[in-house]
């Protein structure tokens, strides 16, 4: 493994420099104060003596520590440790911060203040989330890798893997057409009526007919008021992915 | 080596932040305190019955109340070095050390010098005491010192002992109940060692570490005991870097 180009396993050291790391419980010591502990860190990666001030600053700075500069950590809320969980992973400003979990066991709004946090620390460090609250790494990450059993089931962006998945579309109309005049509309291979004015529309394999669509409600005065196309959650993804493959291995199985 | 200096100065910082170090100096001097006293009339009482002009208060202090501290160190250590990675670990607080770029060599020295700083402290209570009679009399300050440099050796080699089983596991208390056995068991070995018919006696009485605190404890320092104790507390953290490295791989 290397990072930043220096293997992890012929030069430790120099690899840990390059390295940020946050366990799922952060590594504290509740007998020092913020300071401390952040001074404590930042020597302990080698932070040149003239900018380790600078450095604790900076990184109180970022997780919103200022005020508890001098509070002892083990008096600091469940919330606030976790922060100076995260100032300790990035006050040696390393190329790779590890964030394990970073937003377990808080509040609804921590969670929001540590992930807007994270995607601030996005801008300046390549951050590695991991995390099972699927909701979370949607809102968080650029690129997601879902690991299922050891095995990578998927690796790219979170926008591919919602919005590329879109099959199915809602359609309003504020003078409703019939079920069977919109499954006349080419490239819809089946309609719901959701309610009164309101239709599911499932897409034919391979065509996206919601210009088609459009240009019907018009020819036909329909008046279309609403037309969104239905992405998949990650989560949702997520469990297509895994059990798919479950069941995949039952097939299996069973076959053998 | 800053690695080292680096832990070593947050680990005494965190020793001496932490309520335990104080209560255990506190309650080591009062006891002391009272063996010190208890020492001082018993010499008074034996000046008067005997007529030897020898006999002097340094007799006493080094060999009696430092035996009796040696004692009371044993129980203490344990208490001590249990922190050092067991607490660590069972706080998760040790992967901070172990994901920063410091070899587990510069970990081990740094969390040892951390907890000689503790020791170097209960011992300098200590000889502050002693030296106490240095108003009331001439003091034989060579036999303190020596029995000092002793006591110090002793703790040492007990806390690097005691370092090492702390890294085996994750509870601090069987740490501290399993080095208490194992000092226990290298003081016990002069006991096995003085008896004649025990095979192979030499051996028992070259590896306890109470017989090579006899000399110094009577005012002689002989490279031999000083290289016993340095060789003990190498063999230790040396097999604490080589049980971390274990685990990690």
């Amino acid at each position: 493994m290397e990072i930043d180009g220096v293997s992890l396993a012929d030069d430790p050291k120099r690899a840990k420099t390059h390295l940020g790391y946050l366990p799922e419980v952060p590594p504290l010591y509740g007998e020092l104060t913020v300071d401390e502990y952040l001074a404590f860190c930042a020597r302990l990666h080698h932070v040149p003596k003239a900018e380790q001030a600078n450095a604790v600053a900076r990184a109180k700075q970022a997780c919103g520590l200022t005020d508890m500069a001098s509070r002892l950590i083990s008096n600091l809320s469940k919330g606030y440790q976790q922060r100076v969980g995260i100032a300790q992973a990035i006050v040696h400003a390393p190329e790779v911060v590890i964030l394990d979990e970073p937003t377990v066991g808080l509040d609804p709004i921590q969670i929001r203040e540590i992930r807007k946090l994270i995607r601030e620390l996005g801008d300046r460090h390549s951050v590695i989330l991991s995390s099972h609250i699927l909701p979370e790494v949607q809102s968080v990450c650029d690129r997601v890798m879902i690991i299922h059993h050891g095995q990578v089931v998927y690796t790219g962006t979170v926008e591919d893997a919602t919005r590329a998945q879109s099959e199915a579309a809602i359609v309003g109309f504020a003078a409703p057409p019939t079920v069977q005049a919109l499954q006349a509309v080419p490239g819809i291979a089946g309609v719901e009526a959701l309610d009164a004015t309101h239709f599911s529309v499932r897409y034919a394999k391979g065509v996206d007919p919601r210009v088609a669509l459009a240009q019907a409600a018009a020819a036909h005065g329909w008046q279309l008021n609403e037309l969104r196309p239905v992405t998949k959650t990650l989560e949702e993804r997520f469990v297509e992915l895994t059990t798919g493959e479950e069941e995949h291995a039952n097939e299996q199985r069973e076959a053998a | 080596m800053t690695g080292t200096l680096t832990i070593a100065r947050v680990e005494a910082r965190r020793i001496f932040a932490s309520p335990l170090a104080w209560a255990i100096l506190a309650v080591m001097q009062v006891i002391l305190g009272i063996f010190f006293i208890l020492y001082l009339n018993a010499y008074t009482q034996a000046q008067m019955m005997s007529s030897d002009p020898q006999l002097g208060v340094a007799d006493y202090i080094g060999g009696g109340l430092y035996g009796t501290a040696n004692v009371i160190l044993l129980l203490v250590v344990p208490l001590m070095t249990m922190r050092l990675f067991a607490e660590e670990r069972k706080n998760n607080s040790l992967t901070l050390l172990l994901s920063a770029p410091a070899s587990l060599t510069e970990i081990v020295l740094g969390k040892f010098l951390g907890l000689a700083s503790f020791l170097l402290a209960a011992i300098a209570l200590l000889a502050a005491m002693s030296f106490t009679l240095e108003a009331g009399t001439a003091l034989d300050t060579g036999r303190i010192l020596a029995g000092l440099l002793g006591l110090l050796l002793m703790m040492l080699a007990f806390g690097a002992a005691g370092l090492f089983i702390s890294t085996l596991t994750r509870e601090p208390v069987i740490a501290a109940v399993a080095t208490f056995g194992v000092l226990l068991v290298f003081w016990i070995l002069g006991a096995v060692g003085h008896s004649p018919t025990v095979p192979f006696a030499d051996a028992f009485n070259y590896l306890s570490l109470i017989g090579h605190f006899e000399n110094l404890r009577r005012g002689v320092v002989s490279t031999m005991d000083v290289a016993y104790y340095l060789l003990f507390i190498l063999l230790f953290l040396w097999l604490a870097v080589l049980r971390l490295d274990m685990e990690r791989n």
